[in-house]
């Protein structure tokens, strides 16, 4: 069946993240008490695995192989069914 | 006088610096060949060159998709038998993704591409690409890069430190490593290192494009050539170069 997983890829907490700075100044320019602002990737993945226990150790491989380098990054997901959505037939 | 050194320099899709140092082979007098990244092996080659760009796009991360390129596993094995690499720019960034050299390179930290003539102390002047050089000294190459920010943690960034391994240092014109002289918030004011064994070396600036006094100064020359010296000197290298 198939799964989406929704990727969020995180900047290491400690590290300087110069995008992230620069959009709490674009906020707090507009007025916006803005505390701090850490700018990260959302990736959406559409795969395909027999059930939820494979697809869940899909999506781990996949981040900690490729999607997140773990020497400056975290990733975490949210993985649900992605079926499409059943047509009704109107007779 | 043994012939010159066979050097492979890879193209991904998105490298810009491949014909640059095709273009200086004759000037450091190397037999070059390009090596697309689809390859598996790199032939007879005495040396691989990583050059600068934007493979598949930066995509991701800087390096992220080259680093599983098929020709990638000839430069681990290669890299690890003790084979001189040199990894510029995007060269440098692939290495530390495919995990050859430590840390990473992040974005400049004032998010600006800089593209200019930067002053570098040499650390240490010693390996297949430093040999020519003289520690302490200070050189001048460009760099062109907006993801130059090197980042490892505490204990990698000691242990660079206490094996010397951190041979080029962002500087001022006299060679002061400052914050000021940093183009790009880089930990330690680190522009290259070396793996444990000195053999692969990774650097943000163009070596390649340092080569000739009309286009602002040769210390890239100095570099490149040091390759021949050193690769005398290896046994097994100098068996395959008879």
């Amino acid at each position: 069946m198939r799964w989406l997983a929704e990727v969020n890829v995180r900047l290491r907490p400690g590290i300087a993240d110069p995008e992230g700075q620069t959009i709490a100044g674009g906020l707090r320019a507009l007025g916006f008490e803005v505390a701090d602002v850490r700018a990260g990737k959302l990736l959406r993945v559409t795969f395909e695995a027999v059930d939820r226990e494979r697809a869940e150790s899909a999506v781990a491989q996949m981040c900690s192989r490729l999607l997140a380098n773990p020497v400056m990054e975290t990733a975490d997901w949210e993985l649900s069914a992605d079926e499409p959505a059943a047509v009704g037939i109107e007779s | 006088m043994s012939r010159a050194p066979r050097v492979a320099v890879l193209v991904f899709p998105g490298t810009w610096s491949d014909r640059d140092f095709a273009d200086v082979a004759g000037l450091v007098g190397w037999d070059t060949r390009l090596v697309w990244h689809t390859k598996v092996d790199l032939g007879d080659a005495d040396a691989v060159v990583l050059p600068g760009g934007f493979a598949h796009g930066d995509h991701l991360r800087t390096g992220a998709i080259a680093r599983f390129s098929p020709v990638m596993a000839a430069v681990e094995a290669f890299a690890a038998a003790g084979g001189a690499v040199l990894g510029s720019c995007n060269g440098f960034q692939i290495l530390t993704e495919a995990g050859i050299l430590p840390g990473v390179l992040l974005r400049n930290d004032h998010l600006q591409f800089r593209c200019d003539w930067q002053p570098l102390r040499v650390e240490q002047a010693a390996g297949p690409w430093l040999g020519e050089l003289n520690a302490g000294e200070t050189i001048r190459l460009p760099i062109s890069h907006g993801e130059g920010r090197y980042y490892a943690e505490a204990p990698v960034l000691e242990e660079l430190e206490a094996t010397r391994r951190v041979v080029l240092r962002y500087a001022d014109a006299d060679g002061s490593v400052t914050p000021d002289a940093n183009p790009n918030g880089s930990l330690r004011s680190i522009a290259g290192i070396v793996n444990e064994r000195g053999n692969v070396l990774g650097l943000m600036p163009h070596p390649e494009r340092a080569t000739e006094a009309e286009v602002g100064g040769t210390d890239g020359l100095r570099i490149l050539r040091g390759l021949d010296a050193w690769l005398a000197l290896q046994p097994a290298a100098a068996e395959r170069r008879l």
